[in-house]
């Protein structure tokens, strides 16, 4: 199974009957192909959507009906549109339950770095930093290094999306959560042990005695 | 509300002006009405809107004909041609978080001065701004925004000037068809008076200046 794969079928645990989720751009993109059975999800899309659907069969593309990210997609039956004051009104109001990201950076803190590398990549915040602001539970998704490098680190050096630090960080290899401010190590992928998890962390993780196996969900339903 | 010719339309907007437009990476903007200011080559101006579009759609097109001075918006990550004006010193980006961009249009609309958010609060964002802290929050003053001119794309406008959108087409337009001095319309149908219910009139006709003529 590939980083991706894994890092979404893991977080697509998360998931709950009822919720209104926001998913970035990336790996996020993933969890809305392994929504667990029996659980029914709305997803928003900022630019204007719950009920954001797959990709349309070739020639059904509607040229008003797209992502944030300016893909084309479907809206589901039931799907609402709105505006963008109504939509970062649902984000910044606590209404969206939980977002998932990706992230360039986490510190020990649980501080998020995901919108810019400066002299490299100024893309522009978009809705990121409203989005871990205000969403009720902010999970990041992302490959535990880039080029070697730890993306864990002691303290972010790229410029932060927020203050607020995020709930959850899950890589291909480990899960973890930040109690007490905290980078605390909960579970780790199949396969993985512990020992790889720190030699592959470039800063102090906490282990908790009852570190476990990622729970993922088992299958794609698309 | 008056109706006019596109070519009219596009002249009555200024070098050197504020213009805010609809649309999410050119979906939702009014395409008639950037063509002609690009025919025209209306310069120097300050755009407002949620990002640059990809070159040669949407704003993009604006981009790529070196007419904005100064880009207020999110995102410009899918036009790199954005990205290299900002860099050689041809356009001035101010890159604001896509919440705190609508609502402070929203705010200008609306009659308020601005807007208090936690959004961008010890962050890049904050710097030159200042802060409040109320009942032990620190939120970010972020002031009004309004334009001189908001040119509105809209899926139908009937007669009066009653306008709807679709689906995610929808994104700045009715909150900056609030925000500007004057609002100029362009409709993919113009429909009779009576066909849009009240129930589903996104803008309000009083609300809308000019609307481009097909």
């Amino acid at each position: 199974m590939d980083a991706p794969t894994l890092i979404a079928r893991r977080i697509a645990q998360e998931l709950r009957d009822g919720m209104l989720v926001n998913l970035g751009i990336g790996i996020p993109t993933l969890v809305a192909n392994y929504v667990p059975a029996g659980v029914q999800v709305f997803f928003q899309s900022e630019n204007g959507l719950i009920g954001t659907g797959p990709v349309p069969e070739e020639g059904m593309r509607q040229g008003r009906l797209t992502d944030a990210g300016g893909r084309a997609v479907t809206a589901l039956p039931g799907a609402a549109t709105f505006d963008s004051a109504m939509s970062f009104g649902l984000i910044r109001g606590g209404h969206v339950d939980m977002t998932v990201l990706g992230g360039l950076e986490v510190d020990v803190t649980g501080r998020l770095a995901n919108w810019t590398i400066p002299g490299k990549m100024v893309p522009g915040m978009g809705g990121a930093m409203d989005l871990v602001s205000g969403a009720r539970r902010v999970v990041i998704a992302m490959q535990h290094c880039a080029k070697g490098k730890s993306k864990i680190v002691p303290r972010c050096r790229l410029p932060l999306t927020s203050v607020r630090a995020v709930d959850l960080v899950v890589t291909e290899l480990a899960v973890i959560a930040f109690p007490d401010g905290r980078a605390t190590l909960l579970e780790v992928a199949p396969g993985v042990a512990v020992a790889d998890v720190l030699a592959a962390t470039g800063a102090p993780l906490i282990v908790r005695d009852d570190v476990h196996p990622m729970p993922l969900t088992s299958e794609a339903i698309s | 509300m008056k109706t006019i010719a596109l070519e009219q339309a596009a002249a009555l907007i200024p070098d050197g002006t504020s213009v805010m437009i609809g649309g999410f990476m050119g979906v939702g903007t009014p395409e008639r009405l950037i063509d002609e200011l690009v025919r025209r080559g209306t310069g120097g101006l300050t755009v407002i809107a949620n990002d640059t579009a990809m070159p040669g759609v949407g704003i993009g097109k604006l981009m790529r004909a070196g007419l904005v001075r100064r880009a207020v918006v999110s995102h410009i990550g899918l036009n790199p041609e954005t990205q290299q004006q900002m860099i050689a010193g041809k356009t001035d980006v101010d890159l604001v978080p896509q919440g705190t961009l609508i609502e402070r249009i929203r705010a200008g609309g609306c009659g308020l001065g601005g807007v208090l958010t936690e959004t961008g609060v010890g962050t890049v964002v904050e710097k030159g701004k200042r802060t409040i802290t109320l009942d032990g929050t620190t939120y970010l003053v972020e002031p009004a925004l309004r334009a001189d001119f908001a040119l509105v794309s809209a899926f139908l406008a009937d007669y009066l000037g009653n306008l709807t959108y679709a689906l995610t087409a929808r994104n700045f337009n009715p909150v900056i068809a609030m925000a500007a001095d004057a609002v100029i319309v362009d409709a993919e149908h113009i429909v009779p008076t009576g066909v849009i219910p009240p129930d589903h009139v996104m803008t309000p006709a009083p609300l809308v200046d000019y609307l481009v003529a097909h």
